[in-house]
């Protein structure tokens, strides 16, 4: 498979570049510092004699102007693209947000408006090639309005609805849009965060991730008891969601 | 209502505070007094100092940054683990130069005690083969501690310092390390019985005269005639003839799910453990092809074996008795540990190892001489066995190793670790302002308490 991931520097995109590589999958790395994109190289490189050297990009989630050069780059070194995968993102607590409108109006951004027009500027590349798949790490935070997670929440709702509609309309197209629904993982983006029940670990997720990209499952829960645990989260009534503190 | 969180090494006895995890260690680091790796250190040189409310982790700070394939010379981040290095490296034909009993632990921890392991004897302690490393040093007044790197070149103070420093020199970055070339990814092991110490002690200093991997297992509840009766073990890198063409399987593992009752693991369940460890051995001894797995990390295939111990948690004891005299030593030892422990908390898994020369570390642990560990249960009369087996390290001149202990006195602390005061000088130069703590310095007496606090957000 190629593949292009923004945001394979860190936490479930490392994993899933890792597992790639190993098994012989051409990458191109896409993120905002080039020096951590070296880095993630190198150790992709040293896992991986054997796999396509991969080629690292510079893209900005806070910056759309940098989406189509970087996709276009990657593309090229590739020589071919079958998937891309945006695992990047940004996270803040819903304190935090509330506290500090910039933050949350980047949060807000890059979560949704601008993770939507990178996946568009991917689409197009994909459709003119005949299809291919598009991967994106949306969330359980965007299952149900939630007291902890109102803001970001909405985010990734948003997200998810997009990846929905795009394989409502363009899956015939040959477009195998997945969207993963992580729940809680033990990354750099949650640490100092109490940790609840039912928390994964980077290297499964990226797992049962790489395993929907190579089927084109549409939803994916990760790890997989987060589905019944939303299943019965979806199906609360309001009364409840008002009482209870997740 | 939720409790404040708590954290713990691997004898599970906790302190207040909580470990932050990121990728970018860098970052992480300048925000705490103390980095930690996966923890597998026993006691609390991977806690928060009283009054620090976190430690940074490594875990997630994993990437190899360069490996050599012709030469061996590897370069990592300090969380990356020995079971993935393993995992990616012992089927190309490398691994690590050391290996201590767990590959459940990070680079950055392996320097941070400078293990070692079972080919001390010709291979020395872990720091020997390190080339440098990178460390962020603690903050001095309003900036943020400067990142350095440090080898046998340069900045040679902060590197002897930062060997088996316990991370308090400084939060260790990038570890580069020369890694051996094995001929083969099986070991050939054999093990034989004694039937008392002095007779295992003398077979596990010849086999050290003709094998780069050896050990003794100790049956430590055994007394009177049968006191000290052990197994010991050895073993070498097989040759490709002798190996199966195929690379070791990943081993199987288990898991305890939840904390045993602290009443499981009492004296006649250890002792019968133990004598049937000692009794299944077969009496001719066993020759053969064994997987690294077994032969390093025997207690790997357990996962959580520490819940075995209950709530009440343990310690390991693990000190070495020098040359000459270590065997007197080692005998009078086992007379101190049998007085102590009839009533009190019985031994189990007691491992001796026979030491070759000091490492440049300047805290070390281990020189010429016997290293005896062994697993005590935190009963409540932990602290005076402790306390009596430190007076019998003293009296032989021994020393302690700092990533097991959990119970030692500030003033025995400094009876048996005579390389202090150069130890604390060299800190001070990097660390004026005394920033860096843990719970064991504080305990020890190496940092004062009270320290700094970090704010909330990193």
């Amino acid at each position: 498979m190629k593949a292009v991931i923004l945001g394979a520097t860190k936490g479930i995109g490392r994993a899933l570049a890792r597992r790639m590589v190993e098994r012989g999958d051409g990458l191109a790395l896409l993120g905002r510092d080039l020096e951590d994109l070296k880095r993630s190289a190198a150790d992709l490189a040293a896992r991986a004699p054997q796999a396509p050297a991969a080629g690292i990009f510079r893209c900005d989630l806070e910056d759309p102007a940098t989406f189509a050069p970087a996709l276009t780059a990657a593309e090229e070194h590739l020589g071919g693209l079958g998937a891309v995968v945006l695992t990047a993102g940004l996270f803040a607590t819903q304190e935090q947000l509330e506290a500090d409108p910039e933050r949350a109006r980047r949060v807000l951004t890059v979560d949704f408006a601008h993770s939507v027009l990178f996946l568009e500027e991917a689409r197009r590349r994909l459709l003119a090639r005949g299809g291919g798949t598009l991967c994106a790490l949306s969330s359980v935070a965007g299952e149900r309005g939630r007291k902890p997670v109102v803001l970001y929440g909405a985010a990734k709702a948003g997200l998810t609805r997009y990846l929905e509609g795009l394989d409502a309309r363009y899956r015939r197209a040959g477009l195998r849009v997945v969207c993963v629904k992580p729940g809680f993982v033990k990354t750099g983006m949650t640490a100092g965060l109490p940790v609840p029940p039912f928390a994964g670990e980077p290297d499964p997720v990226a797992r049962d991730i790489l395993r929907a990209l190579d089927r084109g499952a549409p939803v994916v829960y990760t790890p997989g008891v987060w589905r019944w645990v939303m299943l019965v989260i979806r199906h609360l009534p309001r009364v409840v969601m008002r009482r209870v503190g997740f | 209502v939720t409790r404040p969180p708590t954290l713990s090494g691997w004898g599970r006895l906790a302190v207040p505070g909580r470990e932050l995890r990121s990728e970018d260690l860098p970052a992480l680091a300048a925000t705490a007094s103390l980095t930690r790796g996966l923890g597998r250190s026993y006691g609390d040189s991977s806690l928060p100092a009283p009054g620090h409310d976190r430690v940074a982790a490594s875990p997630l700070a994993d990437r190899i940054l360069a490996f050599d394939p012709e030469s061996g010379l590897l370069r990592a981040e300090a969380g990356l683990s020995l079971a993935e290095m393993n995992r990616l490296l012992l089927p190309r034909g490398w691994f690590t130069p050391v290996t201590p009993g767990t590959q459940l632990v990070t680079l950055g921890g392996i320097v941070a005690a400078d293990v070692h392991g079972k080919n001390h004897h010709v291979a020395g302690t872990f720091g020997r083969h390190v080339r440098s490393l990178v460390v962020r040093l603690a903050p001095r007044g309003d900036h943020p501690g400067s990142i350095v790197r440090c080898s046998r070149d340069e900045l040679l103070d902060l590197f002897r310092a930062t060997l088996g420093g316990m991370g308090l020199t400084g939060h260790v970055l990038e570890v580069e390390v020369q890694l051996e070339h094995v001929p083969s990814p099986w070991i050939w092991a054999e093990s034989d019985r004694y039937p008392a110490l002095e007779p295992l002690l003398s077979a596990l200093r010849a086999a050290s005269r003709e094998w780069p991997m050896t050990v003794a297992w100790v049956d430590a509840l055994a007394s009177g005639r049968k006191r000290g009766r052990g197994i010991v073990h050895r073993g070498r890198w097989a040759e490709p003839r002798e190996a199966p063409a195929r690379p070791p399987a990943p081993a199987r593992r288990v898991a305890v799910p939840f904390e045993a009752p602290s009443w499981l693991l009492n004296r006649p369940a250890v002792a019968l453990a133990n004598a049937l460890l000692w009794r299944r051995h077969p009496a001719r001894g066993r020759r053969g092809v064994a997987t690294p797995e077994s032969f390093f990390y025997p207690l790997d295939a357990v996962h959580y074996w520490n819940r075995l111990y209950g709530r009440r948690g343990f310690t390991q004891y693990q000190c070495v008795l020098p040359d000459p005299g270590a065997e007197e030593a080692t005998l009078r030892f086992f007379d101190v540990l049998e007085r102590a422990t009839t009533r009190g908390p019985a031994p189990f898994l007691c491992v001796i190892k026979d030491c070759g020369g000091e490492g440049e570390g300047l805290l070390s642990f281990p020189r010429p001489g016997l290293s005896v560990a062994l697993d005590l249960p935190a009963d409540p009369g932990i602290q005076d066995v402790v306390d009596a087996l430190n007076e019998t390290v003293i009296a032989a001149g021994g020393r302690i190793y700092l990533a097991k202990d959990a119970f030692t006195r500030p003033e025995h602390f400094r009876s048996l670790e005579l390389r202090l005061p150069e130890f604390e000088r060299i800190r001070r130069r990097y660390d004026p302002e005394g920033y860096l703590a843990s719970a064991q310095s504080v305990r020890l007496g190496l940092t004062p308490p009270g320290g700094p606090h970090f704010s909330e957000d990193p």
